[in-house]
This record gives structure tokens, C-alpha cells and sequence, in this order.
């Protein structure tokens, strides 16, 4: 059992009681919802003739369901509009802060409470969205929700839990040029698999992780989820009270010291004791393209789609499903294989920063003939910021479509979507079989610079060779 | 949509309203609501489309059309009720409608569990007690009947039967475990004593 980690010292904090069954009553300290998985929720709290216990403890916005070419209401397609005019019904009804399209504030939901200084060290984070886990960059305990638990946190700000056990990710080293936090979250999946963390939170640390911003901690943590983890975190650290300070719902000024103060208490001690470690190098790992159906199929873009033959015994079946899905041979180098669609965005990489390094790819080249790409910035704040700095004029001049703040075709919930057997790179963070939007739509998971090198090349490229 | 009572909280003990019969065995949850009803951003209108291809067939004969049997709240079911698919859509439909209590031969275990979830015991009782239950029910649309989870019985004063229920539900419902969201709220005391010594809530 571990103990003496941040994830033991927070869920202690918030232990609220123990329930008939064995498990716990945790407090949740913040809930974030959005339109696709809270109507439901509230209809059930209206059955219940309850209130929301702590509105001022919720925040929405709208993200899955919003057009990123126009987005003029009504909404073209009903159902979107129905589910958006529902949600701020709801929020209208129950005091909760909506932070809606041209707010200023409006974005992928874990965009927006990183940027908005709502999420923070030490707090419980909970909502309806499995990529929830993004949250635990701050040292938050942070997880995804379903909607009957959406429900229980609205009427009573806590959720039956049970706690998990802690796997600590320590990586050695630093990540070379070219290669960044999404390569190293995909380079770990690939290693342990996508179950390997059912049943556990992730810790991430040591040197490697000590030096990444808080965008590239957030992309680590976001993608947690698909290596089985339900909630990843990083200790807090300098790093993480800079990029707080000064922001819109951070601690106030006067009180800042002594937020710093207890953050810093939270962080794992020396001497915590885990469940379980596992150590990567970050020195050795490559930009990295999955070439399969699941995020646990990448490699590195100098490899070669495995043979059946290589793999462990129980991955051999889906690997079989994979290459006849993605029209990928066993053998063939993924470098070079032909793109249709480029897509920057999503809560995995659709932040200022990853928009920062697509643009340096992109600066002063174009889009390969025939090759649609766009980049959707992850929030309205992250549109502005670029466009302060003259990113969509670099984007534009290259060839890429511009568009508004969304989730996008990260999983085509909204008009942006794959057509047939197209093939997309795409910086988002599920290659599921028709995650993008048609049944037989293929994605290539990678990193935002390597999605603009593919859209340059018209096929996938390493982009630490263009130089 | 005839919806009379609020929907089940706390602890159930008893079920009390007029009684609905619906012949048949395999009535499966398709049946109850039909799959195109699901794309829906509430459940609320679920209600209205209890039955929808059933009572469109049989043009107002249906028991849920039939004027009488507005307000009734237990229904009167025969064998392997709500077999099919395991929409959770199907127990919300009846409960919206207004049934609070199902009675019947036996049930597909999944909607047995989603009714539990939402509160509805599923009682049963033999094959011919069923069939005479029915007939009783069906005699006088108006009779108050009462489904009594502690005495294990159904009856309206003059006819009564022994019923069962499986004793993990029963234990359950009779205690108000079965509702998760309950179960939370009800601890507000301690919920409100962990969030003041929560240093982030007061100011660090
Ligand atoms: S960007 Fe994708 S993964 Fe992230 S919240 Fe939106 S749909 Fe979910």
C-alpha cells in the first residue's frame, strides 16, 4: 500500500466518510461539466426534487457539440443546439457559472480550468470526461465520471470511491529536440500497454518530468486514461505556482504565500512508499506515431509496423484487426506513409504552446497538394494568445485552416469529421476505430510539430529532420 | 403522461395505487421503449413513449391508453419481463409513466437491476397467483391496492398474496441503499466538517 505520496495525503483530506460496502465518501473541490454528459444529470437531480449542493464548486462550458467554422446560434444541426440551450437552462436554473461561446473564457473543458487558475494543487477534480485525469499536472486528484455520477456530484459534491494504488513513473534523462511530452505519454503506453494502469493513479516524476511546462505536464497526465490510468498526477513544484500566479481565479494576492505554503506540503515525501515504479529514459525515446487501432500501438517514427510474429501472444489479435483496419503492413516503416487530413487540437494538444511548436514547423513552408489540415485552438483564451503573436497568420499562409475553439474532430461529436477510409495525423488522443467520425476512418496519433511535418510532407515525417 | 407521485427516495417500505395489467410473457425492452427513442437529452419525455409501437398497434386499446388506468402506479406483469436489450431507457419509460412497483412471474435480470436503481421493486409471485392476481386487478380498475415490502404481500383490503423479492434488493430497498445519490446527500454533516478544514475552501 502506498503511502506518504500526494495521492494519499489529498484523498486523506478529503475523505468525507465510510459508506455501507466499503467504499468511500470523497469531497470533490471542483466539477467541471459540459453539454454531452450533464442533462441527463440534472433531469435526475429534478426527479429527486434535490439541489446542486455547491454551485459555486461547478463550472461549465461548451465544447464536444460546437461547429469550429461558424458558430452563429442556432447551431445548423438541432441536436447540438438542444443540448447547449439545455445546458444553460441548467446552469441558469441552478447559479452555476457557464463559461460559454464568446465569453472570452470558453474552450475545451480541460483547457479552460488550467488556464482560468480553477484547477489547483491539492484539489479533488471530478467530471463527466475520461480525459478528466489532465488536471493531476497541478498535483490535483483529478478523474473522469459517468453521468449517474455527474448526478450524485451535483446533489452532494462527493462520489462513492475507492482508493487506488499508486504507480510511480519515473523518467530519467531529458526529451531530446523534436520529441515532447505526447511522444513520451505514448512511448509509456506502448511499453506497459492500455491496462496496465487499471486500478492505479500515475505518478510522474523525476528529471525529465521535473523541466516540462505545465502545458506539456498536462499533456502527460490528459493521456493517463488511455494507458488504463484513471487519474495521473505530477507533485507540484515552482514551475506549477509560476503558471498559477496572476490567474483569473488563482489565491488572491494576499493569501498567495500561504497557498504556496500547503501546496508545497502535498508533494510526495522522500520517503513516500508506492505501490509500484517503473523507470523509462527520456533520452532514448523518439518522436512517436501510433500506426493502430489503440493508443498502446504506437512507435517510434523510425521503426517499423511490428510483425505479428514479434509481439507478445495476447496483442497479436488486435494487431491482426489493426492492419487490416489501417491498410498497414506488418514490416513497412511508418515514415512515409500518405496522410489525408492534419488535425491540431484537442485537450491533449491544442494549448498556446503546442500551437507554438506546429508553427515553427510550419513557418515559411505550405501544406502539402490535396492535404486538408487545420488547427482548432483548445479555448478562446489559447485563439487569442496566438493570434497575438501572429500564429494564424503563419498557420493561414501555410496552407492550414484556422477555425474557432472546440473539441473538433478529436471524436466528431460536431460537423468536423473523417469521410470514408481517410487517414488523418492527428494531435488528439484516441485512434479508436471510428473515433474521428466515419466507420472506417483511420488516425495517426502524434505529436502537434509532427502533425504540421506530415501536413507539409503529405505523409507521415520525422520532424526533427526538417531543419 | 400521467405522472401522480414523486419518483421512489429514501427507504420504500410500501407501494401503494391502483393496480395495471399487462398480459404476455417476453415482453421484451424494446417493447417498453423502442430504440429510437434513446437520442434524447433527458429522460423526461420517455414517459409519453412507454409502449409507443405497442399502443400505436393497438390504437388507444393498450392498457397504458386506456382512460381508466390513468394514475396507476403497480403493474401486473407474467413471465421474463423487460428481456432484451439493457437500456437503462426502459424502467425510466415506465417510471415516468408512473408505475412504482412491478409484480410478475419472473424478470431479465438486467432490468430487474435497473429498476432497483432507480427504486421500483420487482415482486414475484407463482405462475396461476399471477394469472388470479390479474383477473382481481383487472375487475375493478378503481380498487387502491397495496404492495407491502416488510409483510411481503399484495393486496387491496380483500384479496391477498404472499409475494417475494430477492433478499439483496429487498434488504436494499427497505433500507434506501439502493439509491447511491442518497446515500451521499444524507452524510451532509460530515460533508460540511471535511470542507471546513479544507485549507483551499478557507483561505489557506
Ligand atoms: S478534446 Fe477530445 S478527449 Fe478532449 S474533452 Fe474533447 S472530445 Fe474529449
Amino acid at each position: 500500500m502506498s503511502s506518504g505520496t500526494l495521492y494519499d495525503k489529498v484523498w486523506d483530506l478529503h475523505c468525507v466518510a465510510d459508506l455501507p460496502g466499503g467504499a468511500t465518501q470523497l469531497f470533490i473541490g471542483l466539477h467541471l461539466i459540459h453539454e454531452v454528459t450533464s442533462p441527463q444529470a440534472f433531469a435526475a437531480l429534478d426527479d429527486k426534487g434535490l439541489p446542486v449542493r455547491c454551485p459555486e464548486r461547478t463550472v461549465a462550458t461548451v465544447d464536444h457539440i460546437v461547429p469550429t467554422i461558424s458558430q452563429e446560434r442556432p447551431f445548423s444541426d438541432p441536436l447540438a443546439e438542444q443540448m447547449l440551450s439545455t445546458l444553460e437552462r441548467n446552469c441558469a436554473r441552478h447559479g452555476i457559472t457557464l463559461n460559454g461561446l464568446g465569453s472570452g473564457r470558453q474552450g475545451i473543458v480541460h483547457v479552460i480550468a488550467p488556464e482560468l487558475g480553477l484547477t489547483q494543487p491539492g484539489m479533488t477534480v471530478a467530471c463527466g470526461d475520461s480525459h478528466t485525469s489532465t488536471h493531476g499536472a497541478f498535483g490535483a486528484i483529478a478523474f473522469g465520471i459517468g453521468t449517474s455520477q455527474v448526478r450524485d456530484v451535483l446533489a452532494s459534491q462527493s462520489l462513492a470511491m475507492s482508493k487506488l494504488k499508486v504507480r510511480r513513473i519515473w523518467v530519467e534523462n531529458r526529451l531530446t529536440d523534436g520529441v515532447f511530452a505526447k511522444d513520451l505519454i505514448l512511448h509509456v503506453i506502448r511499453t506497459l500497454g492500455v491496462k496496465a494502469g487499471v486500478g492505479y493513479a500515475y505518478e510522474f516524476a523525476g528529471p525529465a518530468i521535473e523541466v516540462l511546462s505545465m502545458e506539456e505536464r498536462m499533456t502527460l497526465c490528459n493521456m493517463a486514461i488511455e494507458g488504463g490510468a484513471r487519474c495521473g498526477y505530477v507533485n507540484p513544484d515552482q514551475i506549477t505556482f509560476d503558471y498559477l500566479k496572476g490567474r483569473a481565479e488563482a489565491p488572491a494576492a494576499e493569501i498567495w504565500d500561504r497557498a504556496v505554503a500547503w501546496w508545497s506540503s502535498l508533494a510526495s515525501n522522500d520517503d513516500a512508499s508506492f505501490d509500484d515504479e517503473i523507470r523509462f529514459d527520456a533520452a532514448a525515446i523518439a518522436p512517436t506515431v501510433t500506426w493502430g487501432i489503440t493508443p498502446g500501438q504506437g512507435i517510434g517514427v523510425d521503426e517499423r509496423v511490428p510483425i505479428s510474429d514479434q509481439l507478445d501472444p495476447a496483442d497479436r489479435p488486435i494487431a491482426e484487426e489493426a492492419y487490416r483496419y489501417m491498410h498497414l503492413a506488418p514490416g513497412q516503416p511508418i515514415e512515409g506513409v500518405p496522410v489525408d487530413v492534419c488535425f491540431i487540437g484537442s485537450c491533449t494538444n491544442g494549448r498556446l504552446s503546442d500551437l507554438q511548436a506546429a508553427a515553427a514547423v510550419a513557418r515559411g513552408r505550405h501544406v502539402a497538394d490535396g492535404i486538408k489540415a487545420f488547427v482548432v485552438p483548445g479555448s478562446e483564451q489559447v485563439a487569442r494568445a496566438a493570434i497575438k503573436e501572429g500564429l494564424d497568420q503563419v498557420f493561414r499562409e501555410a496552407g492550414f485552416e484556422w477555425r474557432e475553439p472546440g473539441c473538433s474532430m478529436c471524436l466528431a461529436m460536431n460537423p468536423d469529421r473523417l469521410e470514408g477510409s481517410q487517414i488523418s495525423a492527428s494531435s488528439s488522443n484516441r485512434n479508436f476505430k471510428g473515433r474521428q467520425g466515419s466507420s472506417s476512418g483511420r488516425t495517426l496519433l502524434m505529436s502537434p510539430a509532427m502533425v504540421a511535418a506530415a501536413a507539409i510532407a503529405g505523409r507521415v515525417s520525422d520532424v526533427r529532420q526538417l531543419s | 403522461m400521467t405522472e401522480t407521485t414523486a419518483f421512489p427516495q429514501g427507504p420504500i417500505g410500501r407501494v401503494s395505487g391502483r393496480g395495471l395489467v399487462l398480459r404476455g410473457d417476453d415482453i421484451d425492452t424494446d417493447r417498453i421503449i423502442p430504440a429510437r427513442f434513446l437520442k434524447c437529452v433527458s429522460f423526461e419525455a420517455l414517459g409519453e413513449q412507454a409502449f409507443a409501437d405497442d399502443r400505436k398497434e393497438l390504437a388507444g386499446a393498450h392498457p397504458f391508453d386506456q382512460p381508466e388506468h390513468q394514475g396507476a402506479s403497480i403493474l401486473v406483469v407474467n413471465d421474463n419481463f423487460g428481456c432484451g436489450s439493457s437500456r437503462e431507457h426502459a424502467p425510466q419509460a415506465l417510471m415516468r409513466w408512473g408505475i412504482r412497483a412491478v409484480l410478475g412471474v419472473s424478470y431479465a435480470e438486467i432490468f430487474q437491476g435497473n429498476c432497483l436503481a432507480l427504486g421500483i421493486p420487482c415482486a414475484t409471485a407463482m405462475a396461476d397467483q399471477i394469472r388470479a392476481l390479474q383477473d382481481a386487478v383487472e375487475a375493478d380498475a378503481t380498487a387502491e391496492w397495496t404492495l407491502d415490502l416488510h409483510a411481503l404481500s399484495f393486496s387491496d383490503g380483500s384479496t391477498s398474496q404472499t409475494i417475494s423479492l430477492a433478499s439483496g434488493s429487498l434488504d436494499m430497498l427497505r433500507t434506501g441503499q439502493w439509491d447511491a445519490t442518497g446515500q451521499l446527500v444524507a452524510r451532509d454533516a460530515e460533508l460540511t466538517r471535511t470542507m471546513e478544514a479544507l485549507p483551499y475552501l478557507n483561505g489557506f
